[in-house]
């Protein structure tokens, strides 16, 4: 059965007793959320509570002479019609920008737009009401006079002169560029034996988290209060901000982030209708909720991708690759999103492409531009899938052109097993990286050799498989390089603070919150072992301002390697704590005392001394028997954030076995295999199913989802019967492996895992509808999605 | 706009109701908003992606496709209900054995769905579950650990 083969042992060097690092633990919260009984903020009812909905801009450009809302306003159930301008006065508008992405600029945005609206979607006004459905209902008598203006749609044309700007004051539509050469790719390129050139188009799409975005914000005058149930990977950052903008200061506001259906690095970001819903509550007194319904999220949840890559290879015909060059450009919408901007994802093309390889030669230059389209901005494995079908893709073109097998190639020049401490082309550096060990190991479970002599076979019954290969690196564990170098005000270190009941059980209190991937499971299985309980002992608190640790939150792979981090040492700080506690009471050195499964023992013959309900209760009641001075202190905080590296780096491979229909296009997804090193892997089946999720959505990207946008920005399948996402019925089962390299930055060792999966996806099945495809002589594919069409378009069929 | 009241009669997990709903609302909002039962989840509103599926007279349907004045003399159960009675009790350890869920948003739904397939008795194989699953729209796991646990719920059943 699979379920226990998906739980393969992985050898940990933290070598505690009773131990739950690398055991697959069952997460603790599965069972409320099984039986109807998560709260999500889209359950969450207070009293007086009002529902907001937006009228939204139905042009992608276009002034706002006027908004007329008398009718809206006495419409039944309607507490408050309010726009933009009026909205303006209790919260401030922000900018995009970082400093160390340096030139990137973008407008003041604000909560409702005012004046001029930039994208099909944009709020321009909002209705109050007690039911959803009446402030829908008014929303239809609320009536904007719109002068439509041109918009610009086209990333291609959006710096040429005749384009107009969308913000005058900014003088062109370009948000950011950044260029960047190492080496003498002129040269290389000259003295190659072969230069492959390709361009590469990657479409928009979306999140799509099942739970749409949701907020209840609650400000109470008479405490001075806000209060923000809030559907976010970020409770602190976004403290920040709803003080920031609604001049409150930071104590003023709590987050609460229970349950969250979904996030992918969408619920990372500044939503302008989630800002207005703060400010509403702040305006109105009372509490104002907002659940985006599918509509709105997709024409307002951030999008990603839309990369256009003109990118090429330089290869010896030996094999050895000597350059690579890309040219990426991108379109974001009207503006760059607040905070963390959305000149991020093209900057981690420049950064990732060639990344495992050790070509020295690199020429890159990337363009940010504004368009009248939906924002873009950072969603999961930001800029990997991009650079790594760049890089996968041109690996692939160059073995075809030079006669090589795609295994051949990447043997030759993937880094070293042994050649770290290294750094890439673009100037990243790599602490520990197992790129030979994982393809190893991938060809091994796929059984290579057997797959390519039965395509071989089938290709003689018409049967038109593909095998495709795909190598990456993954940013996680991100140090403040990231976003706090560039002047925002995102955490990127973490805390844990643990506690000892009374009864000796724990309860953790982590920066690090619960997006389903795990951390609660995580935090609890190594608070366990480092302090000495039964897991079934730890409570594990996150996602609330007011009650844990300050701290970043989920995004980049961090919450395990940094908060992970953060639980080890807070464990064994309170350990020590109350061990101390425990050798006063015993009369013994508290150095020969450990705790084991929840009770004091000897250190060296595992005797069991006292129980830590017995330490509790003497140190919380029965103080005054405690020796004269000694204060026990059995409550512990520790804080963790990498030092040693900007990033940690992952690396793995990705294989995709798949079958192409040539009659219909039709893509089938037979076997899917990807194998990462994360380092110390806390909780096999945690990352395997971290992998799995993330490959799926990277299959997604390859083959169904697709913002379809026409020439005068409208969005022509915002709803989930028109936009595709992976359906069950489509997908294969996928296989995991994993090479353990620890990272010597942290005790724990363990990198990130969350957005392996959806970096590396794209590329192999790219390569795999390549690979069946090439024989019959069709064009190289190098756009996604793949969609049947793109198919035949190749076979030159249609 | 006055809204058109209707009154209506049902069980909603085993307990009987009697409301009066606007004529427009669909049944997953009138088990929302108006029974306190959130386990049903809205994703898509459309039919699409099944988050809201609940059982009326035995048959899993999609509740924001039905109106609640549909339901008039029907029996409703919604995995708050199915949980409780223990019905799903192997399927749901399987689950959390498994880790077939992340978010858990899909999983009310996913489970009433899986349990339909279940009820048919038999083993089917990965790419029936995976065919009676494809209406459940799963964005966090891959769907590849809810296959398994699927799965094997139905060889233990079969062992009986």
């Amino acid at each position: 059965m699979k379920i226990v083969q998906d739980m393969p042992p992985v050898l940990s060097a933290l070598d505690r007793p009773n131990s739950y690092i690398g055991r697959s633990v069952p997460r603790p919260n599965l069972a409320r959320l099984m039986q109807g009984r998560g709260q999500y903020v889209s359950d969450v009812v207070l009293p007086r509570m009002a529902h907001v909905a937006f009228a939204r801009s139905p042009h992608a450009h276009a002034r706002i002479r006027a908004i007329e809302t008398g009718r809206a306003k006495s419409a039944p159930g309607v507490i408050a019609v309010v726009t933009g301008a009026e909205l303006a006065r209790v919260m401030t508008p922000w900018v995009g920008v970082l400093t160390h992405l340096k030139g990137i600029k973008s407008a003041p945005q604000h909560a409702l737009a005012v004046d001029r609206a930039c994208w099909r979607g944009e709020a321009v006004c909002a209705v109050v009401a007690r039911s959803r459905a009446e402030a829908e209902d008014a929303i239809e008598l609320v009536e904007v006079d719109y002068e439509e203006l041109a918009p610009v749609t086209d990333a291609e044309t959006a710096l040429d002169p005749g384009t107009p700007v969308i913000h005058p004051d900014l003088g062109d539509n370009l948000t950011f560029e950044r260029r960047h050469e190492a080496g003498a790719p002129d040269t290389a390129f000259a003295e190659a034996d072969e230069v492959v050139e390709a361009t590469f188009r990657f479409g928009r799409h979306t999140g799509v988290t099942n739970e749409p975005r949701a907020v209840v914000a609650d400000w109470n005058p008479g405490e001075q209060r806000l209060t923000v149930y809030h559907g976010t990977q970020a409770p602190h950052m976004m403290q920040n901000l709803f003080a920031k903008h609604l001049a409150l200061e930071e104590h003023q506001v709590r987050v609460i982030t229970k349950d969250v259906g979904g996030s992918f690095g969408i619920k990372v970001h500044t939503y302008a209708d989630e800002m207005a819903t703060v400010a509403l509550s702040k305006l109105l007194k009372r509490p104002v909720k907002f659940v985006a319904d599918r509509i709105e999220s997709f024409v307002t949840d951030i999008h990603a991708r839309d990369h256009r890559v003109q990118a090429r290879v330089a290869v010896k015909r030996d094999g050895t690759i000597t350059a690579f060059e890309i040219d990426d450009l991108t379109g974001i919408g009207p503006y760059s999103v607040y905070p963390r901007t959305s000149g991020i994802e093209a900057n981690q093309v420049v950064n990732l492409t060639g990344g495992p390889y050790t070509c020295p030669n690199y020429r890159a230059l990337a363009r940010v531009v504004f368009q009248n389209k939906n924002v873009m901005c950072q969603y999961r494995a930001v800029g990997h899938p991009i650079a790594t079908a760049v890089t996968e893709g041109l690996v692939d073109l160059a073995a075809m052109r030079i006669g090589m097998d795609p295994v051949e190639i990447r043997r030759r020049n993937l880094i070293a097993d042994d050649a770290y401490p290294t750094s890439g082309p673009s100037g990243i550096r790599f602490e520990q990286l197992s790129h030979h060990a994982s393809l190893d190991k991938v060809l091994a479970m796929m059984d290579y050799r057997a797959l390519r002599a039965e395509q071989a076979r089938l290709r003689e019954k018409g049967v038109h498989r593909g095998i495709g290969l795909a190598s990456f690196i993954e940013v996680t564990n991100p140090s403040a390089a990231f976003y706090g170098v560039g002047g925002a005000r995102i955490s990127s270190q973490d805390g844990v603070t643990i506690r000892l009941d009374a009864q000796g059980a724990i309860i953790c209190h982590t920066g690090v919150t619960e997006q389903g991937q795990g951390a609660e499971a995580v935090i609890a299985q190594v608070a366990a072992s480092a302090f000495g309980v039964p897991i079934a002992r730890v409570r594990v608190v996150t996602g609330d301002t007011d009650n844990t640790p300050y701290g970043g939150g989920t995004w980049a792979s961090r919450a395990a390697g940094i908060g992970g981090e953060a639980a080890w040492q807070a464990g064994k700080a309170l350990r020590a704590n109350v061990l101390a506690v425990a050798g006063s009471i015993l009369q013994a050195a508290p150095e020969s005392l450990d705790i084991r499964n929840g009770t004091v023992i000897d250190r060296e013959t595992g005797r069991e001394r006292i129980g830590l309900d017995e330490v509790a209760r003497v140190a919380y009641f029965r103080p005054d028997t405690l020796p004269p001075g000694f204060q026990a202190e059995l409550m512990a905080t520790r804080h963790y954030v990498p030092r040693a590296w900007p990033f940690a780096f992952t690396n793995g491979i990705q294989a995709s076995l798949l079958e192409v229909d040539v009659e219909t296009g039709f893509i089938t997804l037979l076997k899917h295999w990807c194998v990462e090193d994360c380092g110390t892997v806390i909780n096999p089946q945690l990352v395997d199913e971290q992998v799995r999720g993330g490959v799926v959505q990277g299959l997604g990207a390859v083959l169904f989802e697709h913002c379809l946008y026409d020439e005068r920005g409208q969005l022509l399948n915002g709803n989930m019967a028109d936009y595709l996402v992976p359906m069950a019925c489509e997908m294969p089962d996928i296989a995991v492996g994993h090479v353990v390299s620890p990272t010597a930055d942290s005790e724990l060792g363990a990198k990130g895992a969350g957005e392996a999966g959806t970096a590396g996806a794209p590329a192999c099945v790219m390569n795999a509808v390549n690979d069946a495809l090439a024989p019959l002589g069709a064009a190289t594919i190098t756009e996604m999605p793949i969609t049947p069409s793109v198919v035949l378009r190749a076979l030159g069929r249609v | 706009m006055s809204p058109h009241l209707v009154d209506i009669r049902l069980t909603v997990n085993g307990e009987p109701v009697n409301e009066r709903v606007e004529a427009r609302k669909t049944l997953v909002d009138f088990l929302r908003d108006d029974l306190g039962l959130t386990g049903s989840h809205i994703g898509c509103e459309h039919g699409v992606c099944g988050a809201c599926t609940v059982r009326v007279d035995g048959v899993v349907v999609r509740g924001c496709l039905m109106l609640a004045a549909q339901c008039d003399g029907a029996r409703v159960e919604t995995i708050e209900g199915v949980s409780d009675t223990g019905e799903i009790a192997d399927l749901q350890e399987a689950f959390e054995k498994r880790n077939a869920l992340q978010c858990g948003y899909c999983t009310p739904g996913m489970l009433l769905t899986a349990q339909e397939l279940l009820a048919r008795g038999g083993v089917p194989d990965r790419s029936a579950i995976r065919e009676h699953l494809a209406g459940n729209y799963c964005r966090c796991t891959g769907y590849h650990a809810i296959v398994d646990a699927v799965e094997s719920v139905a060889e233990t059943r079969s062992k009986g």
